[in-house]
């Protein structure tokens, strides 16, 4: 509990510039019931080679947020940057994770990660391609396809995919939702090493509370219906990571406070920095 | 039953039962099955001896003339004797298929990618298509041969007429499989929407354009036949109703037998296509 820095100030971050706004983000679904608000005025700020978690229960509007920041979606109202860059449509500094790998089932692993290079129309990165493959241990595997690889081995891939055209934002949406309890804690840990390495700046979704707190600089919490922020805590927790973190009492008393703020509605506790 | 089902790995996947709703696994279900054993191919072999052995053991026993049933060994006989007179015919039998073929399935191909991206000009189109689909184009053949003559054209139309609904309606169901979350991968690269097209959305209704391609290709075959049958003097249809107004039974099973092998060549090919360049789905 004392470990959790709600003092947004005081993140290692806090001093590093602004790399993307959100500013009073708003959207609404029309659907055949009706409108679906989605979005409710979310301000948010991503810092330079930030590692964000956007954490929140299905439906909050996370990924709505995400993909919007990719700019995949249109806002109902206001407008996400990217420096002073304004998005409405999908940015190359800027690369998407997405749940489930995601990878095209009738290409072979080269040509999934070739993939975005052919729609760039440039020849791909070999060098790059090679140390990112051998980074994540999935050299000798490139001609294999999706099907024939572990779910772990394909959500590899599609990192591999996305850092492979050397993006400065990584969004992640909700990537390693759907791998068992051990392929998750081992992609954990990957990607704290990778971001370690790369200082990439990443907004990553998760509806996991253990895995926000694991990963992140800052934890954004959202409720639902509509989507909004309800609070932000930092995590100071020193890099880097084991995953024997996780079972510690202050790491399970930050788990406990965060869920204990999403139970009981929306309302900022008193000495909570909100944004 | 159980013995078999206890040796399998229990992988109940997601991804294996919904491949199993669309797509190659009606083909494959019909299809050569897969991988087979030297004793399957060894039984296999063995029925066809005994059943074209029997059949000239009996006809031979009963003496059957050959105007009722001719024996295998006259069919194959009659075959080379006459394969000068026939091939010609089969050339132009699989002119009128080929070219009929292109036409009609390029059409059918192209409406479907195109009505796909316009539900409400799908919706409206879609019935008629089903009336293309459902009537037998072969009906139209003597209306055809009133217009176009007795040349090739009339045929090649009622092939086109024939296939292309086939190829159209298999297509569009393809197309219709999109996968939100693939296109906003395409997407958030930066892909143009001729892009994602080409890369995302003709990829993923592969396996549906070459079922569509195979049964438009067998109706395509069936058409041209029949139309041959109506009217004109020449390929493999006019040449059967030739034999067996002649009787001369031995030819005209000789033509049933290259039209069997022409079928079961056409089956063949398409079933290679899919496990080519559809094979991520079977």
């Amino acid at each position: 509990m004392n470990e959790t820095k709600v003092r947004k100030a005081h993140a290692p971050e806090a001093s590093a510039p602004i790399k993307m706004v959100v500013d009073r983000a708003t959207k609404y679904y029309q659907t055949t019931t009706g409108l679906v608000h989605a979005l409710d005025n979310v301000s948010l700020e991503v810092r330079e080679g930030e590692f964000l978690c956007i954490l929140g229960p299905s439906g909050c509007g996370k990924t709505t947020l995400l993909w919007s920041m990719g700019g995949l979606h249109e806002l109902s109202g206001g407008e996400i940057r990217l420096g002073a860059e304004k998005i409405t449509k999908p940015h190359p500094e800027i690369a998407m994770i997405f749940q489930d790998a995601n990878l095209l089932p009738w290409r072979n692993l080269e040509g999934n990660i070739n993939l975005p290079f052919e729609l760039k129309r440039v020849a791909p990165d070999r060098q790059r391609i090679r140390q990112l493959l051998d980074r994540v241990g999935l050299t000798g595997f490139e001609n294999k396809f999706p099907r024939e690889l572990s779910g772990g081995m394909q959500q590899r891939a599609s990192i591999v995919r996305s850092l492979s055209v050397n993006p400065s934002v990584l969004l992640m949406d909700e990537p390693f939702g759907a791998l068992d309890a051990f392929t998750r804690d081992e992609m954990n840990l990957l990607i704290q090493e990778i971001w370690m390495e790369t200082r990439k700046t990443i907004a990553f979704v998760t509806h996991s509370i253990a895995e926000a707190i694991f990963l992140a600089d800052r934890v954004v919490v959202m409720s639902a219906r509509p989507g909004r922020i309800t609070s932000i805590y930092d995590v100071d927790i020193p890099r880097p990571r084991p995953v024997e973190i996780q079972t510690r009492p202050e790491f399970i008393e930050r788990v406990l406070k965060i869920k204990s703020r999403i139970e009981h509605g929306r309302g900022p506790a008193p000495g909570l920095a909100i944004t | 039953m159980e013995r078999t089902a206890g040796d399998q790995i229990p992988e109940f996947n997601k991804k294996q039962a919904a491949a199993a709703g669309v797509g190659l696994s009606g083909m494959t279900s019909l299809g050569l099955g897969g991988h087979r054993t030297k004793l399957e191919v060894l039984v296999i072999i063995l029925v066809a001896v005994f059943i074209i052995g029997g059949t000239e053991f009996l006809l031979t026993l009963f003496k059957v003339p050959h105007y009722v049933l001719p024996k295998p060994s006259q069919i194959i006989m009659a075959l080379f004797t006459e394969w000068k007179f026939l091939w010609p015919h089969l050339l132009i039998t699989l002119y009128e298929l080929f070219v009929g073929f292109a036409i009609g399935g390029s059409i059918g191909f192209i409406m479907a990618a195109v009505i796909t991206q316009f539900p409400f000009v799908e919706k409206v189109v879609t019935p008629y298509i089903l009336l293309l689909v459902t009537t037998p184009m072969l009906a139209l053949v003597p209306l055809l041969i009133l217009r176009f003559g007795f040349g090739s054209e009339p045929r090649i139309i009622a092939v086109a007429l024939a296939s292309g609904p086939m190829v159209m309606i298999n297509s569009a169901t393809g197309f219709r499989r999109v996968d939100l979350a693939k296109i906003a991968l395409a997407r958030s690269f930066g892909a143009s929407t001729l892009q994602i097209f080409t890369k995302i959305r003709i990829p993923m209704a592969m396996p549906m354009i070459i079922v569509g391609l195979m049964v438009g290709s067998i109706f395509g075959l069936l058409t041209t036949i029949g139309a041959e049958m109506v009217g004109g003097a020449e390929g493999l249809g006019n040449r059967l109703t030739y034999y067996s107004a002649l009787i001369r039974m031995p030819q005209f099973f000789a033509i049933i037998l290259i039209l069997a092998i022409l079928g079961i060549s056409i089956y063949v090919f398409f079933y290679w296509l899919g496990k080519r360049w559809a094979g991520w789905e079977a």
